[in-house]
């Protein structure tokens, strides 16, 4: 049987439907991000414009690290739930009974978790860049628009999103406790935003070739991801709960 | 002449089903290991069986959960899979459906011999409707089946769930989460969602397990309407009742099969036929009226006035019996064949299985 992007379709469907009457998610998506919006704009529109080069660059740096942290942050509860969720629901069983494949299943769940995340982390973003060019001083504006920051922005925020939401499904798929699940994968999150924060505050000189070297690893690493979390899916020890 | 409700709603259902005419309770087939008696196919070819199941064995680790278990069962049987918690009912579902690898063995479901790699080819052919719903909450009865059409790629999504959620009486709920049904109502989503791929096979795992007498009556209802389509289905089950009511054959499981066949054909097997009984008073000389009767090949006084007669045939015992107690000038009571139940049956390999460990 080939890969099914109908089966993968039914799950995505079936899980946007559950978030949109799940309070606890709305909320989270919702209150997440209005810090995030939050910190970033105070910290652009408080830095003096006359401040040094320096200084200015490592505020737009911080404000802009504050943004990744919605990609890196957002997808990690969700996805932790996606597997073990299922299974403390009852409901894991009733799907594995079906023809999806497994990689369907994670592919669903993962686009799943991805869609609201990449739409409020560019919104989120786009506000920013709104506010930067309404508000803040156009030194300042201009330092934020300024060469590689909307380009490592661009690209890592998927790229992150997808570190975050596989490393949630594995934590989720060998887990047998929602709440470990999901402070695993909180702590899992961070390491590629520790790259990133070096980037941005310039410890690593930031330039578009590195930027897209380090996107090229982000994305190798997230491709062997998907690989690994399909082979770590034992369907066996999910229903019953053996180990095999 | 006025009908009971349960008649009546048993034959919407049929022919909301379409189902065709239920057989005459005499000539009703029994499909199974004997090819001879096996009813015409619904699902398959004529030289097929639905399951065909040879020396499957699971362990996990140093546990069995079951081993070397065989049997067969054909298209359009009702087959009664039964054992205590824990005796491997539901791990051989998970099994013939492809969540659990065996340890050894073979078999073959709906067709496709049973191997990791015809996972997906196999459960698109079946459908199990496990112990627990395990349905969406949040999302409606609808919205739930449009998931699991989704994963099956059905067509005529809309038709299909419309012609299940009639099937089990839901249409009127179609709109409701199913976190606001009763576990009853859930139960029978469930088995709604199990109809949705027209399967081959229809695993039913427990399915009145926690439900009132009301609801399980519904379950049955349905499942009797299933079964008079035609649809194979395999019923695990440890309600004794329900296995007789539903089944056409049963398997008695406690870790191994211990008895495959039909309910009567596993009460002879295990139990000798006999007569009981009743006189007013007691008899002077019991072994003189039972001596030498036809077909009376033992007798024994069960209590004061009652006795118990085992018999080869009673058919020409009981006639004989009653002329014997007339002659000696008896006042009969009651004079009938002496009745076991599949419990008797079940009760009686389970207490065989705890004498043999503790030995």
């Amino acid at each position: 049987m080939r890969f099914s992007w109908t089966r993968v379709r039914a799950i995505l469907v079936k899980e946007l439907r559950d978030y949109r009457r799940n309070r606890f998610v709305i909320g989270t998506m919702a209150f997440l991000p209005v810090i995030f919006i939050a910190a970033p704009i105070v910290q652009l529109l408080t830095v003096s414009a006359s401040a040094a080069s320096s200084k200015l660059d490592a505020r737009v740096g911080i404000s802009l690290l504050y943004l990744l942290l919605i990609p890196a942050f957002l997808p990690s509860t969700l996805s932790a739930y996606s597997v073990v969720g299922e299974r403390e629901q009852g409901t894991l069983e009733p799907i594995l009974i079906t023809p999806i494949r497994r990689e369907e299943f994670l592919v669903g769940k993962a686009l799943a978790v991805a869609a609201p995340t990449l739409t409020i982390a560019y919104a989120i973003f786009g506000i920013f860049l709104a506010a930067a060019a309404l508000f803040a001083h156009p030194g300042i504006a201009s330092a934020v628009f300024a060469g590689s920051h909307i380009l490592v922005q661009l690209v890592f925020t998927p790229l992150l999103a997808g570190w975050s939401i596989w490393v949630g499904i594995a934590i989720s798929a060998r887990s047998t406790d929602i709440r470990v699940a999901q402070q695993l994968s909180v702590l899992a999150s961070l390491p590629p935003l520790g790259i990133v924060a070096l980037m941005q505050f310039k410890v690593i000189t930031p330039s578009t070739g590195l930027a897209l070297g380090l996107a090229a690893v982000l994305l190798a690493v997230d491709v062997l991801g998907w690989r690994a979390v399909a082979a770590m899916f034992d369907r066996e020890r999910l229903v019953t709960g053996a180990r095999t | 002449m006025r009908r009971s409700p349960f008649v009546r709603k048993r034959r919407l259902v049929a022919a909301l089903l379409g189902a065709p005419m239920a057989p005459e309770p005499g000539t009703q087939a029994v499909g199974g290991a004997d090819s001879a008696s096996r009813p015409s196919t619904l699902g398959g070819s004529e030289d097929q069986s639905a399951l065909v199941v040879e020396h499957l064995s699971k362990r996990f680790g140093e546990r069995v959960a079951f081993d070397d278990v065989s049997f067969e069962v054909g298209y359009g049987e009702v087959f009664g899979f039964l054992g205590p918690n824990g005796a491997g009912k539901t791990t051989t579902v998970r099994t013939l459906g492809t969540l659990v690898a065996p340890t050894s063995g073979s078999a073959t479901v709906a067709g496709i011999p049973l191997s990791a790699e015809n996972g997906p080819a196999i459960r698109a052919r079946i459908s199990i409707m496990p112990e627990s719903p395990g349905l969406y909450r949040r999302l409606t009865v609808t919205e739930n089946l449009e998931c699991f059409a989704g994963l099956y790629e059905l067509d005529d999504v809309g038709g299909r769930i419309e012609r299940a959620l009639r099937a089990v009486n839901l249409l009127d709920r179609a709109g409701d989460p199913c976190g606001s049904l009763s576990k009853g109502l859930r139960q029978r989503v469930a088995l709604a969602r199990a109809l949705l791929n027209d399967p081959t096979v229809l695993f039913l795992d427990e399915p009145t397990s926690g439900l009132d007498p009301v609801a399980t009556h519904d379950v049955h209802e349905l499942i009797v309407s299933l079964r008079e389509r035609g649809v194979t289905i395999f019923l695990t089950t440890h309600r004794l009742e329900e296995a007789e009511r539903l089944c056409h054959r049963v398997a008695i499981l406690n870790t191994t099969l211990r008895l495959v066949g039909r309910p009567d054909e596993l009460r002879e097997r295990l139990f000798n036929q006999a007569l009981e009984v009743r006189v007013r008073g007691s008899l002077a000389d019991p072994g003189v009226v039972f001596g030498d009767l036809p077909g009376v090949d033992g007798w024994q006084e069960s209590s004061s006035g009652g006795y118990e007669l085992a018999v080869s045939d009673p058919g020409i015992a009981a006639p004989a019996v009653a002329r014997a107690l007339v002659s000696a000038g008896a006042d009969i009571l009651s004079l009938a064949e002496s009745r076991h139940s599949l419990e008797d049956v079940y009760l009686q390999l389970i207490d065989e299985d705890v004498e043999a460990k503790r030995r």
